[in-house]
């Protein structure tokens, strides 16, 4: 019985399955709202408890000004951060392939910045640098560690026989490090850099909260607390829902060049047929 | 045979030994001489130290015992390098290249790019896979692979091809296939190639001269020619001739085991 039934979903026409995997969140979503927006109704729940979902999009288009300038403004940290992350990361995983000597002496230390959580250490650097220095800083602790390690792990991971080879054939530190190590280590990078962008949001939203409304800062996160403070309910779903949206754009922009760039080659990106 | 044994020998192994550093002597005392162009196989149980001594000939791993000489004109360490094709067990091509990137990859380490083309392709052409080169190696069959490994150890032109049981990962039927093709280029091109592996039957096929080694620690136990006349085909691989040698090599490796076993 149970063996007809996986008979009868491996023959889901591919195409149905595309659209169902599509559609039935979709489906979700507007289920949850509905429901949402009705126990709202039902019961009068006030504005600066609950805000029913219809007066967040009305707050989203109403407040667009505000808020798009604030999310401009989190998206570029979040992208600063990312960018340095992923040159710190890779960088520093090169140069640990390279010393022995220089991994052993650093890596503790990217392991400990990596622990201790950030929302300990964002009040401390926005003492130290300014406001906007301290904010990148954040964003870059939290999402250079995933880069580094997988970088470091992918680097580690050549097939010996190819390593054989390339000494066979008289190879250089430089070809063996261009034309194997980072090749090879290209899917693991790529697996660093998807977790790294989520990160990285969360690092530029941690020190926005953290400099609060004492800083001068007017990042989405900003105004979530600003809000809070005025109890403008509606405004803080809006920004939050506007955070969300920019999280999950940066995961699909970066599985989308992720799967571009190993699509001809690597298993993860294979479709198999069965 | 006599224009076989007639030349100095390419690569001579004296008294050779390897010890690693976790004990296992995986070497002891090893002998052995490869002849211009002749096709001889290493033959023995696995873990007796066939795959190490190949090693050691193409220069990836340091004999702690014994001398290693080469002839004339293949002194120096980087000529030596430069006359060796090496295949390994598995088909080990970089899976983000092409097949004809991968078969390239022995002439732009050398900074030869720029000649390449025409090798590349001519290698290609060689092992049958002129119409492949632009796939990448998850797209092909596991006899197709291999075929690209061998066309990568073939674009330098080496003096001598080291081959560490390059199809022992196969089906019989490809298996077959790609030793009557081999023999083809070996006829065809005159390379010298040292074969190891673990099959009599293929061992037999292939070879002019079997070395039979003992289990660890690996030492030339016996040394068999097989005098049947090339070009061998499926004709050959259902002789008496042939079941006869497969008789005497098999009851000399089980000599072998034996006598490891007791001593």
């Amino acid at each position: 019985m149970s063996n007809r039934t996986s008979v009868s979903r491996d023959e889901t026409h591919p195409r149905t399955d595309r659209i169902l995997r599509v559609l039935l969140p979709l489906l979700m979503l507007a289920l949850g709202m509905a429901i949402w927006e009705l126990v709202v109704r039902l019961n009068d729940v006030p504005p600066y408890v609950l805000p029913a979902p219809s007066l967040v999009f009305a707050t989203l288009i109403h407040d667009w000004g505000i808020l798009s300038a604030s999310l401009f403004v989190t998206l570029a940290t979040t992208l600063e951060g990312f960018a340095l992350a992923v040159v710190g990361g890779v960088g520093l995983a090169l140069i640990f392939n390279q010393s022995r000597l220089i991994e052993y002496s650093l890596y503790p230390y990217a392991v400990i910045l990596q622990v201790t959580p950030i929302v300990a250490i964002a009040p401390l650097l926005l003492i130290y640098l300014p406001q906007q220095a301290a904010v990148l800083a954040c964003a870059w602790i939290v999402a250079f560690f995933p880069v580094l390690a997988n970088t470091t792990l992918g680097l580690n991971s050549i097939d010996h026989n190819l390593a054989d080879l390339f000494r066979l054939y008289g190879a250089s530190r430089v070809q063996v490090l261009w034309q194997l190590k980072v090749p090879a280590a290209l899917p693991y990078i790529l697996g660093g850099l998807k977790i790294a962008g989520g990160l990285s949001l969360i690092g530029a939203v941690v020190a926005e909260i953290a400099a609060g409304s004492a800083g001068a800062g007017s990042g989405l996160a900003y105004r979530i607390a600003e809000s809070g403070y005025r109890l403008n309910i509606p405004r803080m779903f809006a920004a939050l829902l506007l955070l969300s949206i920019a999280g999950i754009v940066i995961f699909f922009t970066l599985s989308l060049i992720s799967h571009l760039l190993l699509r001809r080659w690597h298993e993860s990106a294979v479709v198999r047929e069965i | 045979m006599s224009a076989l044994s007639s030349g100095p020998p390419i690569v001579a192994l004296r008294k050779v030994g390897k010890a690693f550093a976790s004990g296992v002597v995986a070497l002891d005392r090893f002998d052995f001489d490869v002849h211009p162009g002749e096709f001889v196989s290493v033959l023995g149980p696995s873990g007796c130290g066939k795959s190490t001594a190949l090693r050691i000939i193409a220069g990836l791993s340091e004999p702690t015992a014994g001398t290693v000489a080469w002839s004339q004109g293949q002194g120096a360490d980087a000529e030596n390098s430069r006359g060796i094709g090496f295949v390994f067990q598995e088909p080990t091509l970089m899976p983000w290249a092409t097949v004809a990137a991968n078969v390239r990859l022995p002439l732009k380490l050398r900074g030869l790019i720029a000649k390449a083309q025409p090798r590349v392709d001519a290698a290609l052409v060689r092992v049958g896979l002129s119409g492949f080169s632009g796939s990448y190696p998850r797209e092909l069959s596991g006899g197709m692979k291999m075929r690209a490994s061998i066309a990568r150890a073939l674009v330098t032109e080496p003096r001598l091809l080291l081959m560490d049981e390059p199809f022992a990962a196969l089906d019989e039927i490809t298996r077959f296939r790609l030793n009557n093709d081999l023999l083809a280029l070996w006829q065809s091109l005159g390379k010298t190639v040292v074969f190891v592996t673990h099959s009599v039957f293929e061992s037999v096929y292939l070879s002019q001269r079997i070395i039979i080694m003992t289990p660890r620690p690996g030492r030339v136990f016996a040394e068999l020619a097989i005098e049947a006349p090339y070009p061998r085909d499926e004709r050959f691989r259902t002789s008496a001739d042939y079941a006869g040698y497969c008789r005497r090599v098999s009851e000399a490796l089980t000599r072998a085991t034996a006598e490891a076993g007791a001593a």
